[in-house]
């Protein structure tokens, strides 16, 4: 019991990273009608964003220390922070502790921009192109995005630490009767997953609620007698753009100290967030959702060694074969709308 | 002739004639030159691929540029083809044809099943769904059916299936009497003999695997346009222009779809079964998505629907592929040599991050480009530039495409 | 300008333009006169580093191939010769090997076995390399060597630790420097008690491919040996990139020593996803729950930060090995200080192993007074050396591996600088860590006769 309940909660924090990717991946596709296959570059962009504000908070002065030698038999070089130096020392340290959530201020403005700059200067041209256009053009955008940070960045992954504070994982088991460490939790992971919660609320709140989601609503149920109304539905279409790149950023900030960033952690997600997006059905926002956090929590069982024990190498395949069953017995995914993407 | 237009007979030719001279077309650099080490193609491994990788793309087109599906999981018939030509060396012998033809069969059978289930769906819901099929099979022939230690070692996992001194090979030999590994043939002539020809400075190589392998690439490609113009292919074009229309009309296009989806199944498992004469050794990467992804984009960079486009596209990438990752830096020095010190040292820095380990960058942004400028693919290219020459105007271009738009219609 | 032909950029100028031009490929055809593959005819020889550019290990293939260039540096008299000046053979002179200038050609092994495979056929068959080495994975090494074995080259192993390349998949033609992973175990064994205590109970996470495969079965067998017991071993898909939900029933199983049997990416996310979990900070049994990462590297530390603090692995060498262990490591300061002066930064054991099985294959060619593979595989089989780093050591005719001491390292709590994240707790001589030719764990395969080729 202890073990299902311990997967459960794995489960719900796999499903809410891929329901954060799944969400942005069918805002674009709703409104835009385009495959965007550089998504998941956006969530690795958005991880990055987190390693960044990490190294220029870091940024320090170098003075040379005579006392001590380096590996080459040169005087060693002691480096302290700009920001300690300015702000005090604990203050300081404090600022670098809390990088990553401070990532999340500077990478809501990078990441709209990008996602401006990504729609106007190139997914525009490609309303009216084939799918398969689409696919090409953003995935060769997606290689070249990862190559870059690659240059920059190397390909190793970079250690990202949450804040002191959320470290080590709490003890659920014991609150409803279970033995101690029966079922921990690590206290960052329920901060991911109360994160992802309050992101797709505000998304959902915000095309239901205001005007502006309406129209974005309409756009995407009929693009053309919206844009008969006389409503410029297309610079609307490009903010929606903005928005889904800043969930996808965001999701990638967040991620940054589960798994430590690298280049092509992107690519390990995109393969993973079409199939979410196609088992909740192409262009259903909730269908996303609801995909997200299923594919995560049978995943989550698959990887139990009883369940591997009966099913050898049962974890490898789960989300294909599940995605298989989903397609087969409902044609349109858990929540699709008729025609979209069947042509 | 041949059944064939006289349009397409000539096309048919120029490809002869260019697979039967690749040797001297692909390396025209003198050897030695700094250029020749840079951009010469002309080896045997390379001009393998070209062909092999052409066959794959042929194959691929016949399902995506006639019906418009989409299958993302191609790269699962190409690994199914390998593994079972290496299984045929493994235990009946080292000529070609017996594995050849296994992975034709083999990948054929697994198309007729993945496309039964996969063709129940139409658009990305079918990509998906060959997509999933492809990655489970990728999956499992890492770890599970690939552990050396149980009995059922079909792929050997990461490593990737191999020849061993050990094998049966019932109808041929185990070890060479030199105790080494024989080498794959065709009755005797084994894959990699080559031919030198020397001419000057020039080096051509001739290598009967090459050769073997145009010859089937050749077959390959005559089927392909047969199909193309056969009232099967015209039924296929019917599906992609629209469907629904189709089963209006009381006709039911399953067959038709499914008969295009494992014919391009067994093209990719001839290929991977070449792949694997040229090469005995299977690994599961060829099944990764990646790999089905390249498969797409050799087609859409060639010219979907065309007849020529996919051996352009596949030729394309291979080309790049294995050029720029090869640059590094001292290479650059030496090719730039030329150029006064301080110019070349800033010129090498500028290409730096595009080749050797940028070649992945160098690849997405050829991508970029020839999508963004080029929607019909090099095909498309080749035109605009043939129209150049021909000194045709614009205006009549244009009328053309229009009335074979409307043609096509 | 012209009057100098001493800058690095003048010299490999004149040497790869002279390689491309004389070293012919003749790869298996009909116009080789010396009787092997690739025999090189001009003043120059061509060796080829096939190194991981993209993928997860592109940083350890930039690693290698430094090293390389490095190693090609001294062979041909340039830099301050580095290694050659401790290695207990004096043939190299710094005058290329044999009279005959080094060039190098370079490819992308991308980690795949078909790639990788791919690449070293185009150095082979284009440029006429007689050499192949580098790379860093097992997979890759095992396709590679067989590859080189069947076209008649020498294959220098670069980072492979998997039992298999001298084991069952042991080539005549291919030859590692690098340990394995039954000395790992072997080596860690002793340490392990000594820190863990003899009753532990041990839970396996297992990266799903070849190589976790056997580091498993190695670890296993050898600290059941010390009276420990395996509660589970669970292999976890390659592809993963969170280990969550492999490691949260850990804690539960009744286990009080966690060991990952990942490398690279993989390690660093498991050990990253452990410790969030709250692992180091546990008590299981009544003892401290301890987490083993059985191959380690200076890489996997940098990605893994200060999580690697206080976790117990194994190394082939570490730069600070001569500092802390004496002169036994000759050649450890010479190699870190001309690596370090060139780049920077001190150099990793992949690093160190690609220039040792550089200067090795240059020094067998040397001593045998051929190129030819066979005369090289002979000259290297039950070579004796030392001052290349690593103490004492012997290339074992029989299996084409190399035996030499194996240090037992340490993350460091307080790392003073960002190079300096581990520490070595032990070194384990040799006779500990060496076993027969025949041993279960590396049987089922033979090395075969040397293929010259052509």
């Amino acid at each position: 019991m202890d073990q299902i309940i311990l997967q459960f909660l794995n489960g719900l924090d796999k499903g809410s990273a891929y329901a954060l990717i799944a969400l942005g991946l069918t805002l674009i596709f709703g409104t835009l009608g385009v495959v965007n296959f550089a998504h998941g570059a956006l969530f690795m962009i958005g991880a990055f964003c987190a390693v960044t504000v990490q190294r220029i908070l870091t940024l320090s002065t170098v003075v040379e220390d005579p006392t001590k030698t380096d590996f080459l038999g040169n005087p060693s070089k002691i480096s302290t922070p700009y920001v300690e130096s300015w702000f005090g020392p604990e203050t300081g340290a404090a600022l670098i502790d809390w990088s990553v959530p401070l990532a999340i201020v500077f990478a809501i403005p990078i990441m709209v921009v990008l996602g401006f700059i990504m729609e106007r200067g190139l997914i525009k041209h490609f309303y009216k192109r084939p799918h398969a256009d689409q696919i090409l053009v953003t995935f060769g955008l997606a290689i070249v995005l990862q190559e870059v940070i690659k240059a920059f960045y190397g390909a190793n992954p970079i250690p990202t630490g949450a804040p002191e504070v959320f470290r080590g994982s709490f003890d659920f088991g014991v609150l409803i009767g279970f033995d101690p460490n029966a079922i921990i939790y690590p206290y960052w992971r329920m901060v991911y997953f109360a994160f992802a919660a309050v992101i797709i609320g505000a998304v959902f709140a915000f095309l239901q609620f205001t005007t502006f989601g309406m129209v974005v609503r309409a756009g995407m149920a009929d693009r053309e007698t919206v844009g008969l109304l006389g409503i410029n539905i297309d610079r609307r279409f490009t903010i929606m753009f903005g928005i889904a790149a800043a969930v996808a950023g965001l999701a990638g900030v967040m991620y940054a100290p589960i798994n430590s960033p690298n280049y092509h952690m992107g690519m390990d997600f995109l393969v993973l967030s079409f199939v979410v997006v196609v088992v909740g059905g192409m262009g259903s926002l909730p269908g996303a959702v609801l995909a997200g956090f299923l594919l995560g929590i049978l995943e989550a069982f698959a990887s139990m060694n009883e369940v591997k024990a009966i099913f050898p190498g049962i974890d490898q395949i789960i989300i294909y074969v599940v995605a298989i069953i989903i397609i087969l017995i409902r044609p349109r995914g858990l929540m699709g709308r008729k025609g979209v993407m069947e042509e | 002739m041949l059944g064939l237009t006289k349009k397409d007979f000539t096309m048919f030719i120029v490809v002869i004639v260019m697979v039967a001279l690749a040797p001297f077309l692909l390396n025209p650099f003198p050897q030695g030159s700094s250029l020749a080490q840079m951009f010469n193609a002309g080896y045997p491994d390379l001009m393998q691929r070209f062909v092999i990788f052409g066959i794959l793309v042929i194959g691929f087109n016949i399902l995506f540029g006639l019906t418009g599906y989409l299958s993302f999981g191609h790269a699962a018939f190409l690994g199914v083809g390998s593994y079972s030509a290496v299984w045929m060396f493994k235990l009946l012998g080292m000529n070609v044809i017996p594995g050849i033809l296994l992975s034709m069969v083999v990948a054929g059978i697994f198309a007729l099943a993945i496309g039964y289930v996969s063709l129940r769906r139409s658009g990305i819901y079918f990509s998906i769904l060959t997509l999933a099929f492809a990655q489970m099979s990728y999956n499992l022939a890492y770890s599970v059916l690939g552990n050396p230690a149980s009995n059922f070692n079909l792929t050997n996992g990461e490593t990737g299936l191999q020849l061993l001194l050990t094998d049966p090979r019932i109808l041929g030999q185990s070890t060479t009497p030199d105790g080494s590994l024989p080498v794959t043939n065709f009755f005797g002539i084994a894959m990699r003999d080559s031919y030198d020809l020397r001419m000057g400075d020039w080096l051509f190589t001739f290598n009967a695997g090459y050769y073997l392998c145009g010859v089937i690439m050749l077959i390959s490609f005559y089927i392909s346009i047969r199909i193309f113009r056969s009232p099967f292919g015209m039924m296929l074009r019917a599906v992609k222009s629209n469907q629904q229309r189709m089963n209006y009309t009381g006709l039911n296009t399953k067959p038709y779809t499914l008969a295009a989806f494992v014919i391009s199944g067994i093209y990719a498992g001839l290929a991977g079964g070449l792949l694997s004469s040229m090469d005995p050794l299977a690994g599961a990467e060829r099944m990764h998505w990646t790999a089905s992804g390249e498969i797409v984009i050799m087609a859409i960079l060639g010219g979907v629907g065309t007849l020529i486009g996919p051996i352009l596209g596949a030729g394309f990438n291979e080309y790049f592929k294995n050029i720029l990752s090869k640059i590094n830096d001292s290479v650059l020095h030496q090719w730039l040599g030329f150029l006064p010190d301080g110019i070349e040292d800033f010129l090498v820095t500028i290409i730096h991050p595009f080749v050797g380990k940028g070649w992945h960058l160098t690849l997405g942004l050829l991508f970029m480009i020839v999508i963004i400028f080029l929607p019909g693919g090099l095909v498309q290219g080749g035109q605009k530039l043939g129209r150049k020459i021909s000194g045709r105007s614009r205006r009549d271009a244009a009328k053309a495409a229009e009335q074979s738009k409307s043609a096509a219609e | 300008m012209s009057n100098s032909n001493f800058t690095r950029r003048g010299v490999l100028k004149t040497g790869t333009i002279a390689g491309a031009g004389l070293a012919l490929p003749t790869y298996l055809s009909a116009a080789a006169h010396e009787g092997f593959t690739n025999a090189p005819t001009g003043d120059t020889v061509t060796l080829g580093f096939n190194v991981p550019q993209s993928g997860p290990y592109a940083d350890e293939g930039m690693d290698e191939l430094r090293a390389f260039e490095l190693a090609v540096e001294h062979l041909n008299g340039q830099g301050d010769g580095g290694m050659l000046s401790t290695f207990s053979s004096k043939v190299l002179d710094g005058t290329g090997i044999m009279g005959k200038k080094v060039g190098f050609v370079s490819g992308d092994t991308q980690t795949k076995s078909d790639a990788a495979r791919a690449s070293a056929k185009s150095m082979i068959e284009k440029d006429g390399a007689i050499m192949i080495s580098g790379g860093s994975s097992s997979g890759v090494a095992v396709a590679v060597q067989g590859l080189c074995q069947e076209a008649g080259v020498i294959f220098m192993a670069g980072l492979t630790h998997s039992n298999d390349t001298t084991g069952k998949d042991k080539k005549a033609n291919g030859f590692r420097h690098f340990f394995n992973a039954y000395m790992s175990a072997a080596a860690l064994a002793p340490v392990l008690e000594q820190l863990y205590g003899k009753d532990r109970r041990a839970y396996h996470l297992t990266a799903d491919y070849t190589w976790g495969w056997t580091q498993e079965e190695s670890i296993a067998a050898a600290t059941e040996a010390l009276g420990w017991e395996t509660v589970e071993k669970v292999r976890t898909p390659l592809a993963s990139t969170d280990f969550s939900s492999y490691i949260a029933p850990v804690l539960n199983s009744g286990a009080d020593v966690l060991v990952l049997n990942h490398y690279g990416g993989n390690m660093v996310n498991s050990l990253t996803n452990a410790v969030q979990f709250g692992l180091r900070e546990k008590q299981a049994n009544g003892k401290n729950f301890e987490i083993v990462v059985p191959l380690y590297s200076e890489l996997m530390a940098k990605g893994a930060g200060r999580n690697i603090a206080g976790i117990v692995g194994s190394q082939n060498w570490d730069w600070k090995l001569e500092n802390e262990k004496g002169d036994r490591y000759a050649g450890t300061n010479a190699f870190v200080q001309s690596f370090g002066e060139k780049y920077g930064f001190p150099p990793s054991q992949a690093a160190q192993t690609c220039y040792a099985q550089t200067l090795l294959y240059a020094d067998a060619v040397t001593r045998a007074g051929s190129f030819n593979p066979c005369a090289v595989v002979e000259a290297l089989e039950d070579f004796e050396f030392d001052g290349l780093g690593n103490g004492p050591t012997l290339y074992r005719g029989g299996d084409h591996q190399c035996f030499k001491d194996v240090i037992v390292v340490r993350g460091k709590e307080n790392p003073e600088n960002e190079f300096d994240l581990v520490e070595i707790v032990e070194v384990t001589p040799t006779d500990q860590v060496t076993y027969p030719v025949d041993h279960p764990m590396f049987s089922g395969g033979a090395l075969g006769s040397c293929n010259p080729g052509a």
